[in-house]
């Protein structure tokens, strides 16, 4: 009984069509974890900054940011902003926001932290030197922040395609929502489908975090 | 506009907030149990049994709550496994946050030097002493700050629990915004109640750590 169930995925065109609901789950993925990167080592630079009112700021984004759950932050960008300015947001886009949003928030932390753990010496000798403080972060600070920001940060891509997974809850069409489609198409010939199918969907999750996190670890412990 | 609001829709709100807090508090709670063996497995090298808890741990950190939540609730059904919506919740919560806990616990018995071992063993202490005296107590302050981190994380992820048509506060918030296009004031709702769960655990978990700290335990 269970084991022709099986077969269910195999059928026709329903593989490649799970994996193309996987293409469109990553590449909302790539999107917001290229974005979030750039703007995350720059929010971390931004929080790093001897200002009482930056440092105001960029507390109450990362705060607020970090304690709503992701599916609050992305109601409020889809169904909230959509009401209250009258917009008609693409879901696609603001899932991409949310993730940003949110990502950009983490990765600033980790970059925070990595650059409070630079000595300050290596600034003043820096400045001392009469380099300039564009010169300073791209020569002396960020190459040394490289090898302790990477592990968490990978760790952090890890996250953040696992988080694109609440897209479904606001219609795009994903893996999960083809793979509900198929199973749906299947029922009178399936009737076992989602079983095979939700069991498919979560070894494509993990068959695309697991070497991430792997390498992650690696990393940590190599540079260690 | 919000006082009507508040008299027409802060039952249903009050009710989600405590079907969110319920799942959330048993799901970590399990998850805590399962964190606790699974970390003393993993720290005493127990053959077997800790193969088996390094896949669920992998499988249980690399893949999302949604996925999990499905295959629970509409997938084992098939094998004639048939799950209420709370319970699933519960079991998707307490399957996920295991797996965390699993590494706060662990990586902080592991933080503790082995000479502090070898050191209560030569004192003739015995292994279960040894745990109890020495290990458990400065391995529960070093991980504190993780396990906060981690309750905050689980009931931040039981927001998808919606998903399988379980009335926590995303579900009404989306069902009033469904109904009756009040959306400013449904998710302005959502955002305290979540703030009224989460803030409090954020600020006392901060005061655990402080008054760790100052205690040192030898950290």
């Amino acid at each position: 009984m269970l084991d022709s169930g099986f077969k269910i995925l195999f059928q026709g065109q329903n593989f490649n069509r799970l994996l193309e609901g996987l293409w469109v789950t990553i590449r909302i993925s790539l999107i917001s974890v290229l974005l979030s990167m750039i703007l995350g080592t720059l929010f971390g630079m931004f929080m790093t900054l001897p200002n009482r009112i930056t440092r105001w700021i960029s507390r109450f984004y990362l705060e607020f940011v970090r304690i709503m759950p992701q599916l609050v932050l992305l109601y409020i960008l889809y169904f909230g902003v959509a009401h209250a300015m009258g917009w008609n947001i693409p879901a696609e886009f603001a899932s991409i926001l949310m993730l940003v949003i949110w990502g950009t928030a983490e990765m600033g932390d980790l970059v925070r932290n990595a650059l409070i753990s630079i000595p300050k010496h290596q600034y003043e000798s820096a400045a001392a030197l009469g380099m300039t403080k564009r010169d300073t972060y791209l020569h002396v600070i960020l190459p040394q922040t490289f090898t302790r920001l990477l592990p968490p940060a990978m760790n952090l891509i890890t996250r953040m395609i696992k988080t694109t997974s609440l897209i479904y809850l606001i219609g795009i069409v994903e893996v999960l929502k083809v793979g509900q489609q198929i199973i749906d198409a299947n029922r009178m010939q399936y009737p076992n489908g989602s079983l095979w199918v939700y069991a498919a969907i979560f070894f494509l999750y993990f068959i695309i975090c697991w070497p991430i996190s792997l390498l992650s670890k690696y990393l940590e412990k190599r540079w260690k | 506009m919000t006082g009507s609001f508040l008299q027409d829709f802060g039952g249903m709100y009050l009710n989600a907030l405590l079907v969110t807090l319920r799942i959330s508090a048993w799901g970590i709670l399990i998850a805590f149990v399962i964190g606790f063996i699974a970390s003393l497995i993993q720290y005493y090298k127990i053959p077997v049994v800790r193969q088996i808890f390094a896949v669920y741990i992998e499988l249980s950190r690399n893949t999302p709550l949604l996925i999990q939540l499905f295959f629970l609730y509409y997938g084992l059904p098939k094998l004639g496994i048939v799950l209420d919506r709370e319970v699933t919740a519960i079991i998707g919560i307490a399957f996920l946050g295991g797996s965390y806990m699993a590494e706060a616990f662990r990586s902080s018995l592991e933080s503790i030097d082995s000479a502090q071992i070898q050191s209560a063993l030569s004192l003739g202490m015995t292994p279960s002493q040894v745990f109890f005296h020495v290990l458990f107590p400065q391995a529960m302050a070093i991980s504190v700050p993780p396990l906060v981190a981690n309750v905050i994380f689980l009931i931040k992820e039981s927001s998808v629990v919606s998903a399988i048509a379980l009335a926590d506060l995303m579900y009404v918030a989306k069902d009033l915004i469904g109904l009756y296009y009040n959306t400013g004031e449904a998710l302005l709702m959502l955002v305290i109640c979540y703030l009224i769960i989460l803030l409090p655990v954020s600020i006392l978990g901060s005061i655990i750590e402080r008054r760790l700290r100052y205690a040192g335990f030898g950290i």
